[in-house]
């Protein structure tokens, strides 16, 4: 009885875990900037794209700045 | 032309999306905000530096940003020399922040709309003369 209610408690610790690093996962990928430009293109660069990081950077402080 | 800060103000109240907004001149100094002055400033800079950095990328002349982050959204749109910077929570839509955020630079821009004409008086009619009466000689 008691090995069982372990085993149950292990394995909802680990799907709670996993559902937290999954969302965690999917928040930070979203993380993208999108660029419009005066001809109607538009160029989107996505987190893991090297262009995209230091642009990121600026969009963080100003996020931070605005929310103080 | 309608008053900067007014005009701000005014984005913030029609747009339930937008939390605060930032406008800045070519210089990146602060010509309005809905926030104090510190962090305006602090806006108004990493704006214009994520608005320079990113027209470096494409070949054409760079319009409006969005950056979508955890944290919520920025948006960054110039007209002229005129550049606006807003937050929003996070997954706004985005097409309609962008024409709140235009709409107010246009408003900005606009002339200021001229007040209506006083309708001139009507002239008054003159008194008749009586004519003459003709004796039948002409």
């Amino acid at each position: 009885m008691g090995r069982r209610r372990l085993i149950a408690l292990g394995f909802a610790v680990g799907s709670l875990l996993g559902i937290g690093l999954y969302a965690r996962r999917g928040r930070e990928g979203r993380e993208r900037i999108d660029l419009y430009f005066a001809d109607g293109s538009l160029v989107s660069l996505h987190s893991d794209s090297p262009e995209a990081a230091p642009l990121l950077v600026h969009a963080h402080d100003a996020l931070r700045a605005a929310a103080t | 032309m309608t008053e900067p800060s007014a005009a701000l103000a005014e984005l913030t109240e029609i747009s339930s999306q937008i939390e605060s907004a930032v406008r800045f001149g070519a210089d990146g100094k602060v010509v309005a905000a809905t926030i104090p002055d510190e962090p305006a400033a602090q806006v108004a800079a990493s704006a214009k530096a994520l608005f320079e950095q990113a027209a470096q990328i494409g070949d054409g002349e760079l319009t409006q940003i969005e950056a979508s982050t955890a944290d919520g959204s920025l948006f960054v749109v110039k007209d002229g020399t005129t550049t606006i910077a807003a937050s929003t929570s996070a997954e706004p839509t985005a097409g309609l922040v962008f024409y709140d955020l235009k709409e107010c630079l246009r408003a900005v821009a606009k002339p200021p709309a001229k007040p209506a004409a006083k309708p001139k008086p009507k002239p008054k009619p003159k008194p008749r003369t009586p004519r003459p009466k003709s004796n039948g000689t002409s």
